[in-house]
């Protein structure tokens, strides 16, 4: 089969766009998510910045790009360049399995509204969220600093604790889905979202993918009260911006996902099937932000017994429920 | 049982935040809305005058010995009635901490404090503020009180013509 020039056009686009609002949407999730902190604690946030302060993400943009990009003399000068992308670029390569909205027709084409259709999507994702925290780790490692050599293999430590649990909750929802690919299980979806049959599925889920995006109450790696910034306490400027803007993107793409494994991605009443998307998508990340505001930081053993004693265990009995359950109605 | 509380826990903790959320915030926006200090705020710092428009610092040097950062500086000086003032006063705001320890070691009631918060400037060196800059026209907190009606013994009247004051008695005569 080869792809005509129009295909290769509506790809190219479709790229365009997908990256431009996944990085729009991430500068306005730091905007969004101090707006709404500062609510949660009383007071108004950023709102000087144009109207209600909706340049601020401009203007931290400029900040960053402005700022020394200071590298300590003692760091592993090659791996604490790369350390950022490498955080930054699994988190955007996932979205490119996400299917954000229903297959429209432009010019005759048949396009998916997704970037790469991939038969074992899932598996891909899965792959990609453990990459991501080789950018934790090496960063950690290349700054050459205790704390973040700390922060990284506390970064370790997490991924190994719930990603485990992340992986056996999403298996109730490929058994009901008989498929890896997100777009047969949102199409699996179409009558009920899986959030129905498998409310714990998405309870693990949704503590996991917290800790995968190490936002409070699992910000361990981070943890500015006991390791300054973690391990990107060496990091400044923009180096310093695409850590952050990795995180963000990420609560955006975990978004996504809990929205297509769980929430019945792009189906949804009355509203056309990106809107429903993105709306399932922002009320995630808004969840995130409330909790942030609202849980303190667990310990790092209670991560641990979190993940290891209590999701993964559960997960496993959700799996075996499941597949009873199957079997009956089978 | 311990989990059912421990989530009843989580979900009330949800709640607190969602109804902060929701409540309105405290922030004043400050250069477009003022707060409006008490009246004995501790701000800016005046020099009084007492109410005949003389100037009440004596050049005592008290509120300079109080101050806890030294930011108070003066020269004294001698009137040709023999009336102390300071020839010149200088207030360091930029070290002053406003903690009202000179106002309150002050005989005279010359310094006090106002409750004009907003003094910044770029320059530090605006900061530090001369005699004229302390020196106001009125009387400050207390308009009746006057040192030297008091105290101001062969300096603004004889002895023994002051406020609160007998005439001197004659040591020497043994008439009652
Ligand atoms: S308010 Fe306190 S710090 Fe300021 S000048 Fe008076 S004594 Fe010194
Ligand atoms: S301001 Fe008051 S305390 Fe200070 S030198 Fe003058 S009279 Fe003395």
């Amino acid at each position: 089969m080869t792809a005509s020039t129009v295909d290769i056009a509506l790809f190219a686009a479709k790229l365009a766009m997908v990256f431009f609002v996944i990085l729009t949407l991430a500068a306005y999730l730091v905007f969004a998510e101090r707006r709404v902190l500062a609510w949660i604690q009383d007071r108004k946030g950023p709102n000087r910045v144009g109207p209600f302060g909706l340049l601020q993400p401009l203007a931290d943009l400029i900040k960053l790009l402005t700022k020394e990009d200071f590298i300590p003399t003692v760091a592993d000068k090659w791996l604490f360049y790369l350390a950022p992308a490498m955080a930054a670029i699994p988190a955007i390569l996932t979205f490119s399995v996400i299917p954000f909205g229903k297959p429209v027709a432009i010019a005759g084409h048949q396009v998916p509204l997704l970037i790469a259709d991939l038969n074992v999507g899932l598996l891909f994702f899965l792959a990609l969220s453990s990459i991501a925290v080789y950018g934790v780790a090496l960063g950690g490692w290349a700054s050459n600093s205790k704390y973040s050599l700390l922060g990284g293999i506390r970064g370790l430590a997490q991924l190994i604790s719930y990603e485990l649990s992340m992986g056996l909750s999403l298996v109730p929802v490929v058994m009901l889905a008989h498929s890896f690919s997100l777009t047969d299980i949102v199409v699996a979806q179409a009558r009920l979202p899986f959030i129905v049959y498998q409310p714990l599925a998405f309870i693990i889920f949704l503590v996991s993918i917290t800790a995968e995006c190490k936002r409070i109450p699992f910000d361990i790696p981070e943890a500015e009260g006991e390791l300054v910034a973690g391990f990107h306490t060496e990091y400044s400027g923009m180096r310093f911006g695409l850590f952050f803007v990795g995180e963000y993107i990420n609560i955006i793409v975990l978004g996504g996902l809990a929205t297509t494994f769980f929430l019945g991605g792009w189906h949804g009443p009355l509203l056309p099937p990106v809107v429903c998307f993105s709306l399932k998508t922002l009320a995630v990340a808004f969840f995130f932000i409330w909790m942030r505001g609202t849980l303190p930081r667990l310990r790092y053993d209670q991560l641990m017994h979190l993940g290891w004693k209590l999701l993964t265990p559960l997960a496993l009995v959700n799996i075996l429920v499941t597949g009873w359950f199957l079997q009956i109605v089978a | 049982m311990s989990v059912i509380d421990d989530i009843r826990a989580i979900a009330a903790g949800f709640g607190v935040t969602l109804r902060h959320m929701l409540a309105r915030p405290v922030t004043i926006q400050y250069p477009e809305q003022k707060r409006v200090p008490y009246p004995r705020f501790r701000a800016r710092i005046v020099l009084t005058r007492d109410p005949d428009g003389g100037e009440r610092c004596v050049a005592c040097y008290l509120c300079s010995a109080a101050c806890p950062v030294d930011c108070i500086s003066m020269q004294a000086a001698e009137g040709a009635d023999g009336r102390r003032y300071a020839e010149w006063f200088r207030i360091n705001f930029s070290r002053c901490i406003f903690c009202g320890l000179c106002a309150e070691a002050c005989p005279t009631l010359a310094i006090q404090m106002t409750p004009d918060y907003e003094i910044c400037k770029r320059d530090i060196m605006d900061l530090v503020y001369e005699k004229e800059d302390l020196l106001i026209d009125g009387c400050g907190k207390d308009s009746s009180y006057n040192f030297y009606r008091h105290a101001g013994i062969d300096v603004t009247q004889p002895r023994g013509e002051g406020l609160e004051e007998t005439p001197p008695v004659d040591v020497r005569s043994l008439m009652p």
